[in-house]
């Protein structure tokens, strides 16, 4: 065990791991500037059970109904060996094959072990790769590893086709509909990132193979329920722009390994839990250990990261709490009260703020004045 | 978001209460509004669970879908909105007045339209699916609807498409109605929570702003305006109460008898049961916009805002007149031309918006002022009766200089006009920096140390001063007078011109093959 992972592990406590998936993943290029959200992902805290014993839950929940739902759809386009998904794929990317062959992965002879199951996928798709064969495969449930902050997280994508065109596509699975040909664009904004991530890995996985990495199509096959029935219907997505991002936060991320070494040794975010789960760490002490690692909030982390209650209420007093917009048009100031302070002419400016400062007084004396005028 | 706006977050922040971001009321209220709040089943496209809608605060009907995927409850539940919405909407169609329209005629507009309250956007989305998967039903043929039901959808889809228009209030989302008019302390993804943004603005007596919010966002104390229901709520209450209502109406088909009557009394508690609990998700958010209502009648209307409800009422005497000549629901997707119509509309709309609210609103003007677009002081000097020797004849040109104190960025050749004065206009002769302290006003010289120093800005007006070569009183600006001018027109912007439809290029995909509905969309599955 490298010095990192024991850092890490100390961190975690006696919680096991938590590992990295696309939607994490996909969310670090939402903040990827956030330390505290770097490091809890690397040592694989659990953030519910953190932010719920912290004193702040986090304020998300999946509903029975969205579940069972999304459960019935991917389980009609995966039915009788994908052929709604072959059809699909036929009609609309012009798949040219009359029969194609399913694997599915989600076991290896009985065996689920993530380790086990990676090597299968990973011999499965280098040997689809190199056999220049026309039949098209489907592989269900391939688990892809990827490295993230200098550790290693398994994926799970929904699907990954070959050949299509020649090349593997990830396919994606989504609940949410697309009407009269057009879906939530966040939610595509959303299931793009998140593909992106699985591109990556298919990459990274025939790189490491020998193999060419632009075998996998930087387009990916997006299936979602035709307007408001169950009946899928399939979009190529465009994921090239994703990817450019991904990579860049991906190397951007400081190695994890540096980011660790930054802080005092002996921080633990331990819960402590007794035999029954309930953790018995005083919040108090939680929170002292968690302000050791800053965070970078901003209300759009409210939608991803389970810590967000916690971050919010410790960043209440900043001007990027009431939105990174307001940050930035208060002249980015940090502080409400400084920048309310620099308006009234009340503090003197420091330095780099004197633009700032005259900025705000403009616009308090435009505001005051503005307001006495309607009386 | 712009300064000015941050900068009343920040205040409102530190006072805990939310601030004025207009002085005045920019969206019509109406007499007689109808509040609906719909929720939906959670994962699926458009599938309604329950609805409150009504035009009474006190007496608000409730619609539900006991079992949210059976299609005949979902049209039994659009029936139901439709015998409540449709009324109150075409009721409105009934009485008219004559207003003149080109060439010396006259034409029919409605005196009052119709007013749907939302309590969000994402509830006005919903909305325009609810229409979108009911304009194209038919009463007749392989699966038919109550008569109603298009009808609902054809409004719906109306009245959504019409929630674009900026300026328009046939159809509002209560937060964004409020967040034209205040600032909370949160951010504006938060100010989406209808509670969370009321309790900013009017937090319960001794209670303040973050507080107030903090409970609003509760999903316990106040439960989420929808359309999308708690998950908590779903899983540990939703989900047992509509299992329960399947069982034992499925256990009453099978009996028969006394123990059938047993059976059908056990499917009306289960019955009633879902309906309270979908009511106590339902009735908090009814209040909040009733509340939020109440709140916006309170402030004085701006001027333009009767304006832009006369074009409201022009679009709902247009298409109730559509509709009762027997028109076509909405296609499924706008042809090329219409589109492109339709952004341009939008963006004239836009453009006119916000020019009408800036005359209507000193504290939307200062947004503008502060980004040197418009600038106020004080009349310095005038010169009301200089003559100017025109193209034919010689012509009233007074000139007048300002001064101020705001980032002047206007160039020289400019035509600016003013609020006060919007038939004149005023062409920027030159700016130069302000030295002297002299007649400028006091808080000028303070903000000579900020970016942009206290200005004098010559301008030569012209227009809104008769024919005469004598300005009439009053109609030139006087020394010492406060004036306030912009480069914001609300003049009428030019309709880009398009082909006819029958004409759309190839570019575009060429002429669209005429729209008409056909038997397929009026059976499309609804599942």
């Amino acid at each position: 065990m490298t010095d990192t992972e024991a850092r890490l592990d100390q961190i975690r406590g006696a919680m096991p791991p938590r590992p990295h998936n696309a939607r994490t993943i996909a969310a670090l290029t939402a903040n990827p500037g956030c330390v505290r959200r770097a490091i809890l992902d690397a040592a694989g805290v659990d953030k519910p059970r953190l932010a719920a014993a912290s004193g702040f839950p986090a304020p998300f929940g999946q509903s029975r109904f969205a579940i069972a739902r999304g459960n019935a759809f991917e389980a009609l386009v995966k039915a009788d060996g994908c052929a709604e998904l072959l059809r699909l794929l036929r009609d609309k990317l012009g798949l040219p094959i009359p029969e194609a062959s399913y694997a599915d992965l989600e076991d290896v002879a009985g065996s689920t072990s993530l380790p086990v199951r990676h090597a299968r996928t990973r011999q499965l798709v280098t040997r689809t790769a190199g056999s220049g064969a026309d039949a098209g495969t489907l592989f269900d449930h391939p688990l892809l590893t990827l490295e993230v902050g200098g550790r290693l997280a398994y994926l799970e994508p929904d699907l990954i086709a070959f050949r299509l065109r020649d090349r593997f596509h990830v396919v994606e699975i989504k609940s949410f509909a697309a009407i009269d040909g057009q879906a939530d664009p966040d939610k595509v904004a959303a299931a793009a990132i998140q593909s992106a991530v699985y591109v990556l890995a298919m990459r990274e996985l025939l790189a490491r193979s020998g193999r060419d990495p632009d075998l996998v199509a930087d387009e990916v096959v997006l299936v979602c329920p035709k307007d408001f029935a169950n009946r899928p219907v399939g979009a190529l997505l465009d994921v090239r722009k994703q990817l450019t991002v991904l990579q860049r936060q991906l190397s951007r991320l400081a190695l994890i390994a540096d980011l660790v070494e930054l802080y005092p040794p002996g921080i633990s975010l331990d819960l402590a839990m007794d035999e029954t789960g309930v953790p018995r760490r005083a919040a108090s002490e939680l929170a002292a250990a968690l302000e050791i690692f800053p965070a970078r909030y901003s209300p759009e982390c409210l939608a991803s990261c389970e810590m967000c209650r916690f971050c919010r209420h410790e960043a209440r007093a900043t001007t990027a709490a009431l939105g990174r917009a307001v940050r930035e048009e208060l002249g980015g100031v940090e502080y409400v009260d400084t920048a309310l302070r620099l308006a009234d002419g009340e503090a003197k400016p420091g330095g780099g703020q004197h633009d700032a400062a005259a900025l705000l007084r403009t616009a308090a004396r435009l505001r005051a004045e503005s307001l006495a005028a309607a009386g | 978001m712009s300064t000015l706006t941050a900068l009343a977050r920040a205040q409102a922040r530190m006072a805990d209460v939310a601030q004025r971001v207009a002085t005045v009321r920019h969206v019509h209220i109406g007499t007689r509004p109808m509040v609906l709040v719909p929720l939906a089943l959670a994962g699926e496209a458009n599938a309604p669970l329950a609805a409150l809608v009504g035009d009474d605060p006190a007496t608000p009907r409730l619609f539900v879908v006991s079992q949210p995927r059976n299609r005949d409850e979902r049209f039994a539940f659009a029936a139901e909105l439709a015998s409540v919405i449709v009324p109150y909407v075409e009721g409105f169609a009934a009485t008219t007045e004559q207003v003149p329209a080109e060439r010396g005629e006259t034409r029919a507009r409605s005196l009052d339209a119709p007013q749907l309250v939302l309590p969000n956007r994402a509830g006005i989305a919903f909305t325009r699916l609810l229409g979108r998967s009911t304009r194209f039903r038919r009463p007749d043929g392989d699966h038919p609807v109550d008569p109603a039901v298009p009808v609902l959808g054809r409004w719906l889809s109306f009245l959504t498409e019409r929630a674009e228009h900026p300026g328009s209030c046939l159809m509002l989302a209560a937060t964004e109605a409020l967040s034209l008019h205040w600032a909370s302390g949160q951010s504006e993804l938060e100010d989406l929570n209808l509670a969370t943004l009321l309790a900013w603005i009017d937090p319960p007596p001794g209670v303040g702003g973050a507080a107030a919010a903090a409970v609003g966002e509760d999903p316990l104390a106040s439960p989420p305006a929808g359309p999308v229901t708690d998950p908590g709520f779903d899983n540990d209450v939703l989900a047992p109460l509509i299992d329960a209502f399947a069982r034992t109406t499925e256990a009453a088909r099978s009996e028969s008898g006394a123990s059938a009557e047993l059976g059908h009394a056990a499917v009306r508690r289960a019955r009633s049961a879902l309906e309270r609990a979908l009511t106590g998700q339902l009735l908090p958010t009814w209040q909040l916009v009733w509340r939020a209502l109440e709140l916006l009648r309170e402030l004085p209307a701006g001027d333009h805002v009767a304006r832009r409800w006369e074009a409201d009422r022009d679009a709902f005497t247009g298409y109730a007149a559509y509709l009762r000549d027997g028109g076509l629901p909405q296609p499924r997707r706008d042809g090329a031309v219409a589109a492109a119509r339709r952004l341009n509309w939008l963006e004239r709309a836009q453009a006119s918006f916000a020019a009408q609210r800036a005359f209507d609103d000193p504290l939307v003007m200062a947004e503008y002022r502060m980004t040197g677009e418009a600038f106020a002081g004080q009349v310095v000097a005038a010169d009301p009766g200089r003559v100017s020797e025109g193209a034919k004849r010689r012509v009233l040109r007074p000139w007048i200089t300002v001064a101020t104190a705001d980032p002047v960025l206007v160039m020289p050749g400019t035509v600016v006009t003013s609020p006060a004065r919007r038939g004149q206009k005023a062409q920027v002769i030159s700016v130069t920096a302000a030295v002297a302290p002299g007649p400028v006003h006091p808080v000028m010289l303070e903000a000579g140390n900020g970016a942009s120093g206290p200005a004098l800005v010559a301008l030569e007006l012209s227009g809104g001063m008769g024919r005469g070569l004598v300005a009439p009183p009053g109609s030139v600006p006087e020394p010492g007078e406060r004036v306030c001018y912009s480069t914001l027109t609300a003049d009428y912007l030019p309709i880009a011109e398009f082909p006819p439809p029958e004409q759309t290029p190839w570019t575009h995909g060429g002429p669209p093959a005429p729209y008409e509905p056909d038997d397929e969309d009026a059976a499309e599955d609804w599942s």
